[in-house]
């Protein structure tokens, strides 16, 4: 018991949700790639903490588990991501979201 | 503590959104990272604090980082353009106060606890050693088809990464017209954003008119 005496798991299910929130803004403002991917990590990370809370509260070792999952599934994503990043911009660089839009058929 | 982190972590997002450079928008990620690593620790989840600063800070933002040094981006944005034109942000900030209003009011309606069937856990077992019974008994498919996830996952960066060596014998017909619109396309997109440096590409000489102020663009013209 480190700190978070007095602070409910509400708080960290509110700092969750509000992180989650900031990630989606950013998502759909932003329109660098790289960026965009950012605000998709923001969003996963925002998950894995409501879900540890969760895991608190209910006493269950589920949430915990399914947060490895998460770790996993985001660093695959992040490379293959990264991957198709670093082919989109190695032929254009200087590339945004908007110029995928080239790629339609 | 919660404080302390909690602020870190928001921080770090805003950091993350409003930054106009790639580089320092992944340093704010990393600080959101020891944000959440530091509530991990603060929930009893130790080992997956460790894990959250070793993959996340240690090796995803050291693989962004690298990406933006290899790609040579971290030049900054210009974030006083709206990219789809008007009215984008605005919308953006609705859906995601929209999403924040929809989380709050679910947990709301809860009473702010956890609804549901209450687990068993040990109260003297260490996390990591209940977390990892759950992965190699409960979890045990899970965890192997994640294995196997990761191994596709090497292979498609690898191969989507790799670098064609001859191009040029890639028979592509359409190639060159295709090639022209997108070259056309781009060069319609720069002069549209970039009637600062209008001076540089002699589209806009229009543009470029009141500014000849300068010495470089006359003697241009004298020289050509």
């Amino acid at each position: 018991m480190i700190g978070a005496v007095e602070v409910t798991p509400a708080w960290y299910l509110v700092l969750g949700a509000a992180l989650f929130s900031i990630g989606t803004f950013g998502l759909l403002i932003r329109r660098n790639p790289l960026v965009m991917f950012m605000c998709i990590e923001l969003m996963l990370n925002a998950v894995t903490l409501t879900f540890v809370t969760f895991s608190r509260m209910v006493r269950d070792t589920g949430g915990q588990s399914i947060v490895v999952f998460v770790l996993v599934v985001a660093a695959a994503e992040v490379v293959v991501g990264l991957a198709i990043i670093v082919a989109l911009l190695r032929k254009r660089p200087g590339a945004t979201a908007d110029d995928v839009a080239i790629l339609e058929g | 503590m919660f404080a302390v982190a909690g602020a870190a972590c928001l921080a770090g997002a805003v950091g993350v959104v409003v930054s106009s450079n790639p580089v320092h928008a992944a340093l704010s990620l990393v600080g959101t990272l020891f944000g959440i690593a530091v509530l991990f620790v603060a929930q009893e989840a130790n080992f997956l604090a460790a894990v959250q600063v070793i993959v996340y800070a240690g090796a995803i933002v050291v693989l962004f980082l690298f990406v933006i040094m290899l790609l040579g981006v971290d030049r900054s944005d210009n974030l006083r353009v709206e990219p789809l034109g008007g009215g984008q942000r605005v919308t953006a900030a609705v859906v995601a106060a929209g999403v924040l209003g929809l989380v709050l009011t679910t947990l709301a309606s809860t009473g702010w606890e956890a609804t549901g069937a209450v687990g068993e856990v040990d109260e003297g077992v260490p996390d990591i050693n209940q977390l990892g019974e759950a992965l190699f008994t409960r979890y045990l498919y899970a965890f192997e088809i994640t294995s196997i996830l990761l191994v596709i996952a090497v292979v498609g960066a690898v191969l989507l990464a790799r670098r064609v060596r001859r191009e040029e014998e890639i028979v592509d017909p359409g190639q060159a017209e295709r090639r022209a619109v997108v070259t056309e396309r781009i060069a319609r997109a720069e002069a549209r954003a970039a009637h600062t440096d209008g001076a540089r590409n002699g589209v806009t000489a229009d543009d470029a008119e009141p500014e000849p102020a300068t010495e470089p663009a006359p003697a241009q013209e004298v020289g050509s």
